[in-house]
């Protein structure tokens, strides 16, 4: 008998489909791990009802031969940045503790929708504001990774969707839901050795999508597959008239129209991205991915980013000047925390509650925010960023005349161990580096893992597309997929 | 970059978070490191740059000013920490 837990979203959904096995069957193999695994505190909050009632929903329309949904019979994880109608939602802050949305996300409902049941909501950096899980207010997700030294120092699973690279990573769950502002998808993703592909701004609705910055925030798949991602994609993305923002464009058929061929494709390599103190193994692996594209019939030429160093600290600008906006809303009055010190008044009432609601590093990111906007810095630090951002994107647009996809490194280093750089948010911002500048430009990006290091953990590779082509991006990941014949998983010590 | 104390102080209240001494203390260094840190960015030339303000070229949309939605008062409520008689109860704000 297979082991349900390590099929992947098309091989459940394939089964299922044709009886191998119930969505039943699935959904408990699944609820059993994830109640297994409460080491790698992967989950805020366990759902097996959500999930059995969609497999049983399944089972019943296979039943009566129906035409089963895209997603039938698939159990899957949700970060807990989306609203779920009447299941807890915290974006693992304290500022929302016992907060329970009236509302279902436009996103999850899509996947609801087309047939998924939820195991659970997944554990992340508080207000999606991190990049290695250690923000969540209910504690750090463990990475199922560990290094092959025999060294058992807990690891992190990157961030912020740290809690769906994890529950993917350690077969919790065939694919969760992630979201991406600067990085968010793909870093977690290559820190656990699997799949995340970030869609084009606009793709995915963020209506019930915790805000973070609006101009950056997008959902994305995570799962163990490009395939697996592009099922997933196809089933979370639409025009959603509830976001303003939303692109009224219909959903390709990513699935269908996979192709590895890189037959008359060109790839750029992005000279500014070969930055200092890299591992010579991480630069090893982005030439084994320029042979790996060339050996998929994929021409390589090479490409100038110019503005490449100034993405970071733009980011750092734009994204807590939207987030300060965003989070003036937690204010003790319409829903989660209210910290009344006796005898306070309305202004004492929300200054304590932010206080007592607010992790540290959200403090840190509203205050950057506040001041970058404050009377007297607008002009010099969020306008200036703002033109910079024009400046990153037009980089990208130049660069796409002489090629059709990007080939990077998706993070300068391997996962790191818990609390090894929480004590530096310079440090810890440094990870984003070859994230943040596609994320300021809107654009497709996925990372796919491409091999080991020499302790054992996985590092990825990270393909960047023009607006829209998440059809090219995914097809440029399978390539590498194909060739790089990932297949290591973290040994079961949880 | 250099960050004191007070202008910790005056951003922490301009962001309606309660801050101790300490924490100020704290934060002052840090703030200025970062905000140094992204002090690299006077150094581009952005004459005649238009500051970017939509990522994907989309037309914004218009609709009828009508209702959509509504009739769900105690929804809207649910979750309030304090809602009496219908309303979100807050501290008096007039003496």
């Amino acid at each position: 008998m297979v082991c349900l837990t390590d099929l992947g979203i098309a091989d459940i959904r394939n089964g299922v489909r044709l009886g191998k096995f119930s969505a039943v069957e699935v959904a408990e193999a699944f609820i059993s791990a994830v109640s297994n695994a409460k080491l790698l505190n992967a989950f805020l909050v366990e759902t097996p009802h959500h999930a059995l009632a969609a497999a049983k929903a399944a089972d019943t329309a296979r039943a009566a031969g129906e035409v089963l949904k895209p997603l039938a019979g698939v159990p899957i994880g949700m970060k807990d940045l989306f609203c779920t109608k009447d299941v807890p939602t915290t974006a693992a802050s304290l500022i929302l503790e016992g907060f329970v949305p009236p509302y279902e996300s436009t996103v999850s409902g899509n996947l609801f929708v087309a047939g998924a049941g939820m195991l659970g909501k997944l554990n992340m950096d508080q207000f999606a504001m991190g990049s290695s899980n250690e923000t969540s207010a209910f504690g750090n997700v463990i990475s199922p990774w560990r290094r092959g030294d025999g060294g058992n120092a807990p690891l992190a699973p990157g961030g912020s969707s740290g809690g769906s690279a994890a529950a993917v990573s350690a077969r919790l769950c065939p694919g969760a839901t992630g979201t991406d502002t600067g990085g968010s998808i793909r870093q977690p993703a290559a820190f656990v050795g699997i799949s995340g592909i970030k869609p084009t701004y606009g793709r995915c609705s963020r209506w019930g999508v915790i805000a973070f910055a609006s101009s950056l925030d997008q959902a994305g798949p995570m799962a163990r597959d490009v395939r697996d991602c592009a099922i997933m994609l196809e089933n979370m993305c639409g025009f959603d008239a509830k976001d303003a923002t939303s692109l009224n464009l219909p959903v390709p058929k990513w699935e269908d129209g996979l192709n590895a061929s890189m037959a008359g494709k060109r790839i750029g390599i992005p000279r500014e991205y070969r930055v200092e103190n890299m591992p010579a193994e991480i630069d090893a692996l982005w030439q084994q991915g320029v042979d790996w594209l060339k050996d998929a019939g994929a021409e390589i030429v090479e490409v100038s980013l110019p503005h490449t160093k100034y993405a970071l600290p733009a980011y750092y600008i734009i994204a807590p000047a939207e987030a300060s906006s965003n989070l003036a809303r937690y204010d003790g009055v319409r829903y989660g925390l209210r910290d009344l010190p006796d005898g306070a008044n309305l202004q004492d009432m929300y200054a304590a509650t932010r206080a007592a609601g607010f992790g540290d590093e959200v403090k840190r990111r509203i205050m950057i925010g506040t001041y970058v906007l404050s009377a007297g810095f607008y002009d010099a630090f969020f306008q200036q960023a703002s033109k910079i951002r024009t400046l990153i994107a037009r980089d990208f647009e130049q660069a796409w005349e002489k090629c059709d996809y990007l080939l990077t490194p998706t993070a300068p280093s391997a996962a790191f161990v818990l609390g090894e750089k929480s004590d530096d948010p310079l440090a810890m911002y440094l990870n984003d580096v070859f994230t943040v500048p596609s994320s300021l430009a809107g654009l497709p990006a996925m990372s796919v893992p491409g091999g080991l290091d020499k302790a054992g953990l996985p590092l990825g590779l990270q393909i960047i597309g023009k607006a829209l082509d998440e059809q090219g991006v995914l097809n440029a990941a399978l390539a590498l997929e194909e060739r790089a014949g990932f297949t290591a998983r973290p040994g079961a010590w949880w | 970059m250099n960050v004191d104390i007070a202008t910790v102080k005056k951003v922490a209240a301009l962001a309606r978070i309660a801050i101790t001494e300490e924490e100020a203390a704290r934060l002052a260094p840090e703030l200025g490191n970062i905000l140094g840190w992204i002090e690299q960015l006077s150094e581009v030339d952005v004459t005649g740059v238009e500051p970017m303000t939509a990522v994907i070229p989309n037309q914004l949309r218009l609709r009828d000013d009508v209702v959509t939605d509504g009739g769900i008062r105690d929804a809207v409520l649910a979750n309030a920490p304090q809602g009496e008689h219908g309303f979100f109860a807050v501290p008096k704000v007039i003496e």
